[in-house]
């Protein structure tokens, strides 16, 4: 059976992190301590951007930020300074979501097999949560770019196989 | 002559970038044009004389591949280059896009350099 250890998915998330914050955004980032988490996150206020997986495999890949860092996200990948969180920077975070979580998702296909991905979806606001079906485990990998804090927190979990598509859905690989 | 650009992408910020990229190439390009997939972008070639394409694979109501599958198999358009760029890591998409008569392609995320000298060949 295909298998995946939190160290291989915080490993593989540090590449893809580093990867588009090098080459698109180029902000320094430092690695912290990643962890596991059970349960449902905490109420949270700010920037998460979700981005769901599918195949034999299914799960999530969320980026959560300060709404400030959202901005800078924003800011440094479109080259323009955003005093507020508008349309272009939820675009943006989105972005950088789909990129660091499509990067992911294509080093994960090595070892598990075809996935595909949803379309980004991004939430603003202040005390939510978030609930993920019935996957309680997330692996959350931490960084520090200068002041400011971001999360890729991500979900994986096999597919029972009377759910499992034969192919990733076609709708589900807008990426 | 300078050559018109269609940017096929369903991410704002992505066309957006691209956009600047374009503009900051100094390279002959006349007008930019964008459309949001390739149902769109269709659309736009019907009504403006595009000379260069710069596309996403995997986006909503029609995809990039199907895209490129209707602009090669339409006599008017088949010779527009047509540069691929997307997160798509499958290698089977891309050969795919190859196949079917893509010019190349770009893998998200990308520098500014990797798209100029995509196009440096092309205009």
């Amino acid at each position: 059976m295909q298998q995946i250890q939190s160290e291989d998915i915080v490993k593989i998330v540090h590449s893809a992190t580093e990867s588009v914050f090098t080459t698109m955004l180029h902000l320094p980032l430092d690695r912290q301590p990643a962890r596991n988490e059970k349960g449902d996150p905490a109420p949270v206020e700010g920037v998460i951007a979700l981005v769901g997986i599918a195949g034999n495999w299914t799960g999530t890949g969320q980026i959560y930020c300060s709404a400030e860092f959202a901005r800078k996200l924003a800011g440094a990948l479109l080259m323009s300074e955003y005093a507020a969180i508008d349309g272009d920077v939820l675009d943006g975070v989105a972005e950088v979501a789909n990129m660091i979580i499509g990067n992911v998702k294509t080093s994960l296909e090595a070892t598990l097999g075809p996935l595909g991905l949803s379309v980004p979806t991004v939430i603003y606001g202040r005390n939510y949560q978030t609930r993920t079906g019935s996957i309680h485990k997330w692996d959350v990998v931490p960084f520090r770019c200068g002041e400011e804090s971001m999360e890729i927190r991500f979900c994986l979990t096999q597919t029972p196989a009377r759910t499992r598509p034969a192919r990733p859905q076609p709708a589900l690989a807008q990426i | 002559m300078p050559l018109d650009v269609l940017i096929v992408d369903d991410s704002a910020a992505i066309r957006k970038i691209l956009h600047r990229v374009l503009v900051q190439a100094e390279l002959p390009l006349g007008k930019v044009l964008e459309a949001n997939d390739g149902q769109e972008a269709l659309n736009t070639l019907g009504a403006n004389p595009i000379g260069l394409i710069l596309s996403d694979i995997n986006m909503p109501n029609m995809d990039g591949i199907e895209m490129l599958s209707k602009i090669k198999g339409n006599d008017a358009w088949k010779d527009i280059p047509i540069i691929m760029i997307t997160t798509e890591g499958s290698q089977e998409k891309v050969m795919q896009a190859l196949q079917l008569g893509a010019s190349g392609y770009v893998r998200k995320p990308f520098t500014p350099d990797q798209i100029k000298e995509k196009l440096v060949g092309l205009v």
